[in-house]
């Protein structure tokens, strides 16, 4: 069992770190080793070297006494974030041999803050699914069961977590990316507003819904990521500089979630009082399984009990999120693919007639399944005369998606709480025939994701199923409001030990 | 409205995807589906309702930054081939090889 999981988070292991009763060097080595013995499929890419080349570097800055937030912290990276040393598939035959030659913003940043990495964590081809099923190099499982999938896109961030094989992961959201995996793995994971990471070096897919966002067993540990992750980068045309009169920095998110706390003790024996939590009825319908109906149900009784009230509000077109999403990411994701042509980097096919025919094929062979369906159906909606009748109706329902939103927020509640996912994780194949059965379970986090909003989950019980699977609670904020849910989604872990509950180990 | 034949084999050639006649007839098929659900789209009064491109544009004004417009300095020959290590063909002289264009 890897050292780190002794401990119950990044800061009791920073404090061991500092006093060096532990080097960041074991830590790394003791981890390596469980992710080599281990059969979860999490991981596509390790190099011990570079893990313990970065692991020494940690130790020299820890033995000087001056060691940055993260250093000697285990940590691991989706592989749609580009990375030197490590190779870079995004789960995708397209780009089975490619080496970037620059770090992602996301990869740079936490290294800075001297986080270890321990590798490249599997994923669904250019992040495109939610079961972790669409990866040209087999399903990541899920630790609490091993037919069952772990989620995705970021499943294979998700599983690395809930195995104990790395304290905390990156992984990306487009859809419900980062938030579905983690519920369905019994984490915690947050997707922050959009614009607030940067998504310079993260293998496009749907370019105004990518966002970067970390998995970890509890708030405060995705706190301890997120907050060094975000800040604005000039090189991603779409980061943000100001976010409501603060500056989108280092120090930001920490500050609004100790802001937050502080409050929140102030506030003496029902520390949430006053907050208004918006329960949308949209998501209870049917669809949604009874053990996660109840599940979700007891997590709000919890923010009851801690002073917070129930408010019933309505997002009147939650089912239209579906359509739009299918159509806004597919058409961006068709565009955002056009670079694979076997020219520049990655597959290209062996045999062709001409530069028409090589690129053809070379798309035909490099894309899965699921990848060259999304694209067909990009290029179908965006082909002239269908342009304005999709994709432009579909851009706006989105804003009428949004808008949704900010009326509950400004009329009626502080957050909005409900499920993450219809049912807990399904078995690996269970929707093998029909290709759109996965996308109607996204129904819960689409709308977050088109409007931008920060959204997380968090583990909040355990299906009826004869092996039970976790379940998770989905907390959204307004924009910029990650500080705050980390520091609600916090108060909750601090009453409740849903995220302390570990997988039998195999 | 349904995509036929034609249709799919217009989009894959638009797309630059390969496809067998199986995989075309699948395609077919799966479109066809996915059409339906998307479909849902058309049933929606939009009227007055501006296209959201950028999701912040919901909360604040948001522009696209553009960098200037200015050439940066030349880099260095290894860093060039550092960037084209990748090409599935090998890179000579700086050229990225294709099939023969033009006789």
């Amino acid at each position: 069992m890897p050292i780190h999981n002794e401990f119950d988070s990044i800061a009791a292991l920073r404090d061991a770190l500092r006093d060096r009763k532990v080097s960041a060097l074991e830590i790394a080595d003791s981890a390596l080793q469980a992710v080599q013995a281990s059969s979860l499929n999490a991981f596509l890419h390790i190099d011990p070297e570079l893990t313990r080349a970065q692991a020494r570097a940690a130790d020299a800055l820890l033995a000087q006494g001056d060691a940055p937030s993260l250093a000697g912290i285990p940590i691991a990276h989706k592989d749609v974030f580009v990375t030197r040393g490590w190779r870079t598939t995004a789960a995708s035959k397209m780009l089975a041999d490619y080496t970037s030659p620059f770090d992602a913003t996301v990869v740079q940043r936490l290294h800075q803050a001297g986080a270890v990495s321990l590798g490249k964590l599997n994923c669904d081809e250019f992040a495109m699914g939610s079961g972790n099923e669409n990866s040209a190099f087999g399903p990541t499982r899920n630790p609490w069961n091993r037919e069952a999938v772990p989620g995705g896109s970021s499943g294979g961030s998700a599983a690395a977590v809930a195995g104990g094989l790395a304290m905390a992961t990156t992984g990306t959201d487009t859809g419900g990316s980062v938030r579905q995996p983690a519920a369905l793995c019994g984490v915690s994971g947050i997707k922050p507003t959009y614009g607030t990471v940067s998504r310079f070096g993260m293998i496009a897919f749907g370019s105004s819904l990518d966002q970067a966002g970390p998995i970890a067993r509890h708030a405060r540990d995705l706190l301890e990521l997120l907050d060094p992750m975000s800040g604005f980068d000039e090189r991603d045309s779409t980061s943000l500089e100001d976010c409501d009169g603060v500056a989108n920095a280092p120090g930001r998110i920490r500050n609004a979630f100790d802001a937050a706390n502080a409050r929140f003790d102030a506030a003496g024996p029902r520390p949430l009082e006053g907050l208004r939590i918006g329960v949308p009825e949209e998501f209870f319908n049917e669809g949604l399984a009874a053990d996660v109906a109840q599940a979700v149900e007891n997590a709000l009784s919890v923010y009851e009990s801690l002073g917070a009230r129930r408010v019933a509000i309505s997002l009147p077109r939650t089912r239209l999120s579906i359509p739009a999403y299918y159509v806004i990411a597919p058409a961006e994701a068709s565009s955002n693919l056009s670079r694979y042509d076997g020219v520049r980097y990655g597959h290209r096919a062996q045999s062709y007639t001409d530069l028409a025919d090589m690129t053809s094929r070379t798309r035909a062979e490099g894309f899965g399944p699921e990848v060259r369906r999304r694209i067909l159906v990009g290029t179908y909606v965006l082909c002239h005369g269908y342009y304005d009748a999709y994709y432009l109706q579909a851009q706006r329902i989105r804003r009428m998606i949004a808008d949704d939103f900010q009326r509950a927020f400004a009329d009626q509640c502080d957050v909005i709480m409900g499920p993450v996912t219809p049912t807990a994780a399904k078995r690996i194949g269970e929707n093998r025939d029909d290709p759109t059965a996965d996308w109607l379970a996204d129904i819960y986090t689409l709308g977050v994701s088109l409007a931008g909003l920060p959204g997380m989950s968090i583990p909040c019980g355990f299906s009826a199923d004869p092996s039970p699977l976790p379940i998770g609670l989905q907390i959204v904020g307004n924009y910029f409001r990650e500080g705050e849910l980390l520091a609600i989604a916090d108060r909750f872990q601090q009453a409740t030990d849903w995220h302390q509950r570990k997988p039998e180990s195999k | 409205m349904a995509i036929t034949d034609q249709d799919v084999a217009r989009i894959a050639n638009l797309a630059r995807i390969a496809l067998t006649p199986e995989d075309s007839t699948r395609a077919r098929d799966e479109l066809n589906g996915i059409l339906g659900l998307i479909e849902q789209l058309q049933a929606v009064d939009t009227t007055g309702i501006e296209p959201m491109a950028h999701p912040l544009s919901a909360h604040q004004d948001v522009a696209l930054r553009l960098r200037d417009d200015a050439a940066a300095p030349t880099r260095t020959l290894e860093e060039r081939a550092a960037l084209m290590a990748n090409s599935p063909s090998g890179a000579e002289n700086g050229l990225f090889l294709v099939p023969t264009v033009i006789e």
